[in-house]
């Protein structure tokens, strides 16, 4: 690994004037579990010479829950904390979908959910979950703090509109309300550690037997996680049921373009698109009627 | 020009000092700078779970920790395992199951067996998989891995 200079900011001020005053070459630092190996294979994408923990922020460690704000989720909360938080456990189960499959038990005494957001690769495995879940992402620069859909925060792979003397501080996850159900799933070839060939991250309210609203995200069928439009309006305002659930699905199989690579065929990934969004809708609808 | 960071840690229990450059690893600083070499190097980049340690009362991936992260931070590694000349449970479990081969990467299995079985006093064999899924064996298949850590944990609620 090259030479870094490490820096250890306290306060979200701190962390965004090393950032201004680094020239574009320091970058944030979580769990570091993409950060340091991309320094170690020196990705081209990923150049820094000043890394800079945000761990220690107090902000970026809040794990909260209200019935007015929803979740807010720190950026550097590592998956262990999301899935043993009795909050989560409680009014966003299908969080739990995402935190407990990003790596394996090490990785996610580490990993946090803001850093695979801002790291952008189109297989992010909680990206989109935190779409499904209508996140909101507060950002905190030079000029103060802004907010940005979690769906607008991926613009190219390893690129998002996160500019480099901004910091993610967290992510809020409005409450969800009543007959809500989300899930998560993904491919792979493996039981666990692996890379998703393709993910679905899917939610669903339903009143008087009619789905309200509905969420329908891919994950590595795109050079970002995407959402699927037309997947929603095949939901949203029909009966719960069989039939809309297959329409949403057939949309995601043709909203889906995905690339042919060693782990999967364009063709395939397609074909798992409908396949996994229609398994995450009737999961998310049974998790809505069932309550969780 | 570049220097080095000082960092006071505890390692087992024992307050450590020492030097190392920002992008050195926890592992890199375990091994070359501390001298704990049992903590060792598979893949060295998240996957393999050979360098798992034990920090502030989480397993990680030492070789995705930098060094100067240790900063006040309380750490376990494999020669924190034994009590002197008694070996844990697990340690014996290990031997005695033959949940070994070639070895290398057996410290991160004990590491993370340890830490398992602390939360979890008796998993079941689902659970087990699943916690161990970050620690790769090219050896002995798995099945002796984890007839050894059910053995360790029995010996531990028998104890
Ligand atoms: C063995 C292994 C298995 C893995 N398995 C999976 C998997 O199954 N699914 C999956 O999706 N990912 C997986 N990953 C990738 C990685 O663990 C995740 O993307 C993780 O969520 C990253 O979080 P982090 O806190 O470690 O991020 P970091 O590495 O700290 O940061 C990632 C990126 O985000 C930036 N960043 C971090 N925090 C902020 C902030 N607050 N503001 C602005 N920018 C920030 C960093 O500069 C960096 O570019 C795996 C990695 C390893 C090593
Ligand atoms: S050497 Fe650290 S996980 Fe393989
Ligand atoms: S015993 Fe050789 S890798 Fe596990």
């Amino acid at each position: 690994m090259k030479w870094i200079d490490y820096e250890n900011a306290k306060t979200v001020d701190e962390a965004v004037k090393i950032l201004s005053q680094s020239g574009g070459k320091a970058r944030p630092m979580a769990g570091g579990t993409d950060l340091i190996v991309q320094l170690r294979v020196k990705d081209p994408r990923v150049d820094a010479d000043v890394v800079v923990n945000v761990k220690d922020i107090p902000e970026l460690n809040e794990l909260s829950y209200s019935a007015d704000k929803g979740l807010t989720i720190g950026a550097a909360v590592p998956c262990h904390e999301i899935y043993n938080d009795a909050n989560v456990i409680a009014h966003y189960p299908a969080l739990i979908d995402s935190a407990s499959l990003i790596g394996g038990t090490q990785i996610q005494g580490r990993a946090s959910l803001g850093g695979n957001l801002c790291n952008a690769a189109p297989s992010g495995d909680s990206i989109p979950n935190l779409v499904a879940h209508n996140g909101v992402a507060t950002l905190a620069g030079p000029n103060g703090t802004r907010e940005v859909a979690v769906e607008d925060v991926c613009t190219g792979p390893r690129q998002t509109c996160i500019g480099k003397d901004e910091i993610l501080v967290s992510i809020n996850l409005p409450n969800p309300g009543d007959g809500f159900g989300a899930n998560y799933i993904r491919f792979i070839p493996r039981n666990e550690m692996d890379i998703a060939v393709v993910g679905a991250g899917v939610s669903v309210n339903i009143a008087g037997g009619k789905f309200t609203a509905a969420k329908v995200s891919l994950a590595s069928v795109a050079p970002t996680p995407i959402s699927v439009p037309d997947a929603i309006s095949a939901l949203v305002g029909e009966s719960v049921g069989d039939g809309p659930i297959q329409k949403a699905a057939n949309a995601a199989k043709e909203a889906a373009k995905p690339i042919s690579d060693m782990r999967g065929t364009a063709e395939y990934r397609k074909h798992l698109c409908e396949v996994l969004t229609r398994r995450a809708l009737n999961t998310a609808v049974e998790r809505a009627q069932g309550g969780k | 020009m570049p220097t080095k960071t000082h960092v006071t840690t505890t390692i087992n229990g024992e307050q450590i000092d020492f030097l190392c450059e920002p992008r050195q690893s926890l592992l890199e600083c375990l091994r070359d700078v501390i001298g704990l070499t049992g903590t060792k190097e598979g893949c060295n980049d998240g996957n393999c779970g050979a360098c798992t340690v034990n920090m502030d009362g989480r397993i990680v991936t030492s070789c995705l920790v930098l060094g100067v992260e240790a900063e006040g931070a309380n750490i376990e590694t494999i020669e924190g395992v034994a009590d002197g000349s008694n070996l844990h449970p697990l340690q014996l479990a290990f031997l005695e199951n033959a949940a070994l081969q070639c070895g290398i990467c057996t410290p991160g299995f004990i590491v993370s067996s340890k830490a398992l079985l602390e939360q979890n006093p008796n998993p079941t064999e689902h659970e087990i998989r699943f916690w161990l899924a970050n620690n790769l064996c090219r050896c002995t298949g798995y099945d002796k891995i984890v007839r050894a850590v059910q053995d360790a944990a029995k010996r531990m609620q028998e104890a």
